[in-house]
Parts: structure tokens; sequence; C-alpha cells
């Protein structure tokens, strides 16, 4: 009787092993070359079959890290491929679910904090998302430094009005909150709705040109993010009253952060007419541009280069100079 | 024998001996004990309805939440490794401390046409959903606090900032000037930097270690905007 449950146990056993072979030939078909880091690691194909809601992350754990090696000096096709691939492979839960929006957030400490100085140093021929994203998008940092960004403009703004008008007997100092919002609403509809329509572009010329890479909408909007950052630190610099202080900041924000946008947009576009391309980095970085200008020319009022203190002895004076600024 | 055919495959162990020989051995509801005592986390009211708490008095009733909110203001204000704020959570004391606030920080009613402070109810979903954002963040990132706890904590931590309010409030009496200024920054300082220590002792060990700083931050960058929104406080 024992013998012969045991033998019904080795069949059933036996069975489920088959089946196991055949679906991990099935995924080693999709991905390659990778399957042989898999056929190393039997155990992640076991745990595939068992909970298949753990499978993506166990997968793309082992797939991802030998990807890795070989895509860091590859320039195209198959690091496309893995990313398109590996992207659909891990938001595997329904979007109505808590954990599909974590995916978003598997970022550690020390990637944010390279991702941001990967922001900072654009370096000629490094792409960012080749180099610091590698198809793992994080939302953390487009909304933090977005957060934090907008609390910069809205603080530097007042503080530099205030240190502006400090000596002026008629300026009675009011913290101006609507500004929060109105910062708010710029800050935000840029780093969301131009990597929306940057996306669109892109992906109707690639269905008109055939481009070697290609970006998903999330990495826009991370390579967008992350881009901000340099604002902030020129925002606090804003306060400084000085036209040409100010103006210099401008200059090298935009040198820095335009650059790393561009060097990334690059590759996407090389492919395509010549003057389409030259007019999509010229775009992207014009409307960079503006965001900038427009926030110092909002938020900060303009240094007035004959402010004097007031004095009892020259009243018109000043009033005479505070209508013409 | 049902039990075997469920369980799964264990390739491992299959191959000396029969597979599951052991499993016949063991029987669910006989032989181990399945008793005890389940313990909801929650406040100890619960226990209390055995003996109703309906004919108490209202004074009774009262003081005890009184009691619990007073208790967990000790705790803010002297921050130790302690689980009270986490395991027996509620909103009351967040809710006292935040009405409190926007109330001190509202602007004045007549002056309302031009710019100037916010208004009671702009202060009020600041703190909540700054509250909100940064509780869901910190579960995003895979902390394992619950949703109201933090919630509970981080207002509870607004307590050292609103004693900052009250204080720059009595100093602004004494009429402007830079060193009424410097006061109220010093204090500002020192009690925005009480609130993120005591915040971080509670919040800290929910998170993943790599990640910890990356759940930190929101938090500063919370109870920095409130700091700030302190000290640029005029009385019109």
């Amino acid at each position: 009787m024992a013998a012969v449950d045991d033998l019904q146990f080795e069949v059933i056993y036996l069975c489920q092993m088959d089946l196991q072979m055949r679906l991990f030939r099935v995924y080693s078909k999709e991905f390659g070359n990778a399957a042989t880091s898999v056929a190393a690691n039997p155990d992640a194909t076991t745990v595939s079959i068992e909970d298949p809601g753990e499978t993506p992350k166990h997968q793309t754990g082992t797939l991802r890290g030998s990807g890795r090696e070989e895509d860091d000096e590859l320039l195209g096709n198959d690091d496309s491929d893995k990313t398109e691939l590996l992207a659909g492979q891990k938001k595997s839960s329904p979007f109505w679910t808590f954990e599909y929006y974590q995916t978003f957030f598997d970022v550690d400490t020390y990637q944010v904090f390279d991702r941001i100085k990967g922001s900072l140093l654009p370096i000629p021929g490094k792409n960012f998302v080749r180099l610091y994203i590698r198809s793992n998008p994080d939302l953390y940092g487009p909304f933090w430094i977005c957060a934090t960004l907008i609390f910069a403009i809205a603080i530097s703004g007042n503080l530099s009005n205030f240190l502006i008008h400090l000596g002026e007997k008629t300026y009675h100092y009011v913290p101006e909150f609507q500004k929060v919002s109105i910062a708010a609403t710029i800050i935000y509809a840029y780093a969301w709705l131009v990597p929306l329509a940057l996306w669109g572009f892109l992906m109707w010329r690639n269905s008109k040109v055939m481009n070697i890479v290609s970006y998903s909408f999330l990495e826009i909007v991370c390579v967008y993010g992350y881009s901000l950052f340099i604002y902030i630190p020129t925002a606090i610099l804003w306060i400084i009253p000085q036209k040409a202080v100010r103006w210099i900041l401008v200059m090298i924000a935009l040198g820095i952060s335009g650059s790393v946008l561009a060097m990334t947009f690059w590759p996407a576009v090389r492919e395509d007419n010549r003057r389409i391309a030259l007019a999509t980095i010229m775009t992207i970085v014009l409307l960079h541009m503006l965001l900038s200008v427009g926030c110092l020319a909002y938020f900060f009022d303009a240094p007035e280069m004959d402010h004097l203190p007031t004095t009892a002895a020259i009243p018109n004076q000043t009033v005479a100079a505070a209508k013409s600024s | 024998m049902a039990e075997a055919e469920e369980s799964p495959g264990d390739p491992g162990t299959a191959s000396p001996r029969p597979l599951f020989a052991g499993l016949s051995d063991i029987t669910i509801s006989q032989d181990i004990p399945v008793e005890g005592e389940i313990t909801i986390p929650i406040r100890s009211r619960i226990r209390e309805f055995d003996s109703s708490t309906l004919n108490e008095s209202v004074h009774n009733t009262i003081m005890r939440d009184l009691k619990a909110v007073g208790k967990k203001f000790m705790h803010v204000l002297y921050p130790r490794k302690s689980n009270t704020l986490l395991r027996d959570w509620d909103l009351w004391g967040p809710l006292i401390l935040c009405v409190t606030l926007a109330l001190m920080l509202q602007r004045d009613p007549a002056d309302s046409e031009k710019d100037g402070g916010p208004h009671f109810a702009e202060v009020f979903v600041i703190v909540w959903f700054g509250a909100v954002t940064i509780t869901l963040n910190s579960k995003l990132l895979g902390g394992n606090i619950s949703f109201f706890q933090s919630l509970c904590v981080l207002g509870y931590c607004i307590l050292p900032l609103t004693v900052a309010m009250l204080i720059c409030r009595l100093v602004l009496l004494a009429g402007p000037g830079p060193v009424n200024f410097m006061v109220r920054l010093f204090v500002v300082i020192v009690m925005f930097a009480w609130s993120i220590v005591a915040s971080t002792a509670f919040l800290a060990d929910s998170q993943p270690p790599n990640r910890r700083a990356l759940a930190v931050y929101p938090v500063f960058l919370f109870y920095f905007v409130i700091s700030w929104m302190i000290l640029t406080f005029t009385p019109q």
C-alpha cells in the first residue's frame, strides 16, 4: 500500500518536473542568451512555477544582473529589446493594486544619489538613461525633486523680495502664499506634460523611421525630473539681488541640464531627418530655458539699479524711482 | 494522504527515502494545541466593552481620551524609542494640533484681498495632505508601518512647532525688530530640530536600512515648510 502511494507521488512529482521543464524552455526562448544564467540557477525556475506572483521579480533579478555587464558597451538593439521585455515583465501586477505602484519606487538611497550626480555632471557620450536608469525608472526622484524645487522657488522669491525692499518705509512684508500654488502648477505641468508630448512625438517618429533607441514614458519623466535638480541650488542662489549674477546662474543651469537632456535624446532622434532631429533638440532646450527664465521673471522682483535706502531729505526721488520700475 | 498530495514538489529532499514519509504522522487538530490569545493592536478600550462604558460619566470618557493624548504629547517631547505612539495610535492629537496651528497662522480676514499669509484652509490642507503624501511615500518605498500609525506620528510631532508658534506670537507682541527676529529664528530652528528628531525616532525603524534616507527626507521637507510659515508670520 505504501509502495503504491509512493509510486503515485513519484508520478505526480515527475509530472510537475515535466511541466517545469516545458515552461523553462518557453522562458529560455523568450530571453535568449540570458537563459544560461537561469539554467545555472534552477531555483529561479522552480520558484516561477509555484508562485506566479513571485516570478517577475526573481526572473528580472537574475536577468538584469547578467544583462547589465553585456549592455554597458552596447548602444543599440539588444538593449532596447531587453528594455521593452523587462519593462513589460516587471509590472505584472494589475494597475489597481498597490504593488504595481511599488515597482516605481524600487530604488535605494545610493541609486538616487547616483542619478542626481549623473544629472549634474553631463559627460559627453554617456547617456543618462542608459547609464543610470537602466530600465528601472523611478518616480521618487522626479516627484520629490519637483516638490523641493517648488518650495525652493517660492521661499527664495519671498526672501529676495524682502531683502530688496528692506529699507523702504512703504513696504510691508507679506508672505505671499499664493505663489506656492502657482509654482506647483507650473513645475508639475512642466515635469509631466512636456515628457508626455515628447514621448508622443517620439512614438510617432518611430512609426515612420526605425529608430534604434526608444524610451518609455516613465524613463522620459525620470530624465526630466532629475534634470530639474540643478535648479534647486540655482533658485537659492537667485536670492542674491544682482542682475548679472542671476543671469550667469541661468546660463550655467541651462547649460548643464540642457546638455543632459540633449545628450539623452540625441540618440533617439539622430536616425531621423536631420532637420527634424535638430528641431526636436532645439525645442527641448528652448522649453527648458523658458521655464527657468519665466520662474526668474515671475517670482523674483528685479533688483533696482538705482535703489537707495530712503532718507527723509529725498522722498520725491524714491517715489519716482519706485514708479519707473 | 490528501495532505501529502497537495504539498509542493520538493526535489531537494526527494531522493533517499519515500516521499512525504513522515507526513502521515502529523495530524492537525488533536495533537498540537491551537489556542491562545490574539490581541489586536488597537486601543485597549476594546476590552472594556465587558464593563460597559455606556454608563460611565461623560467626565470619565473625556478624561480617558485626554489622558491618552497627553501621554503621547509627553512621548513626543521626550522622544525615546517606545512603541506607544505606534501601538495606540489616535488622530485626536494631530487634529487638535493642526487646528491650533491653522488658527494661529491664518491671515487677518480683513486683508484677504491682497496677497498675504495662508488661509486657515490652506494650512489645514498642507498639513494633512503633506502627512498623507509622506505616508504614501514611506509605504511605497517598502516600509512596514500602517497608514494611520504614520499619520499619527507625523501629526503628533507637530507639537514642538505649535509651541514655537505660541512663543513667536508672544514675542511679536513686543514689537518688530532685528532682535525680535533673531529670537524667533532661534526658537523655530530649535523646535524644527526637535520635531525631526522625534519623528525620526519613531519612523526610522520601519524602513529597510538602505532606504532610510529616502523616507526621512520628505519628513524634513514637510517640517521645514511648516517652520517657514511660522517664521514668516507677521501680524497685520
